[in-house]
């Protein structure tokens, strides 16, 4: 609701017109365009900018504490409302244009908008899942099993926010003073975060466990270095490993332990995919190729498939227990130097997919 | 369940699994490496399959296979095995039953 108050408001985009001009060239105005004119702003005959309408006739119509200043503007100086008027069509033509040319944008961009819809649904029912900062809710998505995992996407959005954010938090307090008792309180949020996202994919996994796999919601340099559906966790530790200095003679000892353990883990588990994935094949080939028939050997691969889920859980789980036990061996503080670092990694690998990716867009 | 406790009171590592289970694989894998020659029982070619399923979920494993035992005590399915070596308890349990390197 607008104030009609005693004292004068200017209108939003008043930057050209002295005041006392001003308040005469509105009067001038109102006799001229029906009271619809604000100087400076875009002329809308329609109601889209009420604020600056009522203003307008509340100035117009009341106008009692303007009619002093309208009488000695008009007697004094007629030429100078000559001007004015002409100065106020041209710059009314000026933003018909103006606004000619930003509802052709709109329009244009409509029509991109709408393809562009349709080819994320196309791409979607092909089983490719579009993620990655696309807002799917708003797209609309189609109803197969992909709503789970737009979920999840959505929720690593934020994940990784999260995550932006605590690394910021803990270079910033690293560099300064900080007690034990802070820094401890920052390492437990930092695990959790991690642990959660173990969570956010074991339940990802469930839905769709193609996707978890080849870690489809990663960056492209992250999807690189890809080990069943994450990071390799003795990669990990040899990327964080100078971080640590200094480390007593046990822990050093502890770690190389922890490392000789984890590679066994990994070898363990790579050993038991490669199994899966020659029995997996085995059932799809089972059998005659080319009868055109073949419900048999997909009954038998979809049991086989279940496995996997098993599989990406226990990737998880091997990475869960690393972190936990980097945490046991470090104290606090190297502790934190870790998660920083371990945290800047991946935005260094997440900066690298959208340098190259920049790169390939760029004409030769 | 008898069957079960003959079976797993083998001396050394026993697993139970399934010759389609790929993990049971990964963890015999995994004891080879720790130079642990394991006994490995394959359930699904054992005409009481489902009585032995039932006896090891009822020991407590959350899924019957893999169920390893150790000195015929048992120790869990693969998540208890991978916490165990990752926190370099694994290597000391399995220690007696080391095949000698020659």
């Amino acid at each position: 609701m607008n104030t009609t108050s005693t004292h004068f408001v200017p209108p939003r985009r008043f930057e050209v017109y002295e005041p006392l001009n001003q308040i005469g060239m509105w009067e001038e105005s109102f006799k001229n365009n029906g009271g619809m004119y604000t100087p400076g702003s875009i002329i809308i005959p329609t109601n889209e900018k009420p604020d600056s309408l009522s203003e307008d006739t509340s100035h117009g119509t009341e106008g009692t504490p303007h009619k002093f200043d309208q009488e000695a503007s008009t007697s004094r100086h007629p030429d100078k409302i000559q001007r004015r008027l002409a100065q106020n069509r041209e710059a009314a033509r000026k933003s018909r244009l103006r606004k000619k040319a930003y509802v052709q944008q709109l329009e244009t961009s409509r029509l991109k908008l709408i393809h562009l819809e349709q080819e994320l649904d196309h791409a979607r029912q092909q089983g490719f899942y579009v993620g990655n900062g696309v807002d799917s809710n708003a797209l609309g998505f189609s109803d197969n099993m992909s709503s789970g995992i737009v979920a999840f996407e959505m929720e690593y959005g934020h994940w990784v926010e999260e995550q932006n954010r605590q690394i910021s938090e803990l270079r910033t307090v690293l560099h300064g003073q900080v007690s034990d008792i802070e820094l401890r309180s920052l390492v437990e949020n930092a695990m959790k975060h991690y642990f959660q996202l173990f969570r956010m994919k074991s339940a990802a996994a469930k839905i769709d466990v193609f996707y978890v796999m080849s870690g489809m919601w990663k960056t492209s340099a992250e999807r690189f270095f890809l080990w069943i559906g994450g990071f390799r966790p003795s990669e990990l530790l040899k990327v964080l490993l100078p971080h640590f200095d200094p480390l007593t003679d046990q822990q050093l000892l502890d770690i190389c332990n922890l490392k000789q353990s984890c590679q066994q883990a990994e070898d363990a588990l790579s050993q038991g995919m490669e199994k899966l994935q020659h029995t997996l094949a085995e059932s799809v080939a089972a059998g005659k190729l080319g009868e055109g028939s073949y419900i048999p050997q997909m009954t038998c691969a979809m049991e086989r498939l279940e496995a996997l889920v098993s599989f990406v859980n226990q990737a998880d789980h091997l990475r869960h227990e690393t972190l936990q036990q980097m945490h046991r061996i470090l104290t606090t503080r190297q502790a934190a130097r870790g998660l920083l670092a371990l945290g800047e990694y991946f935005q260094r690998l997440r900066a690298l997919s959208s340098s190259w990716a920049a790169r390939q867009r760029e004409p030769t | 369940m008898d069957k079960v406790v003959r079976m797993s009171s083998d001396k050394g590592v026993v697993i139970f699994s399934k010759s389609s289970c790929c993990l049971s694989y990964a963890v015999q894998v995994l004891f080879q490496d720790l130079g642990v020659h394991p006994t490995v029982h394959e359930i699904d070619k054992d005409p009481e399959c489902r009585e032995i399923e039932k006896a090891l979920m009822r020991l407590g494993c959350s899924t019957p296979v893999p169920a390893i035992f150790v000195g015929g005590k048992l120790i869990g399915s693969t998540n208890e095995v991978m916490s165990l070596h990752l926190s370099g308890s694994l290597v000391p349990l399995v220690k007696p039953f080391q095949a000698n390197l020659c």
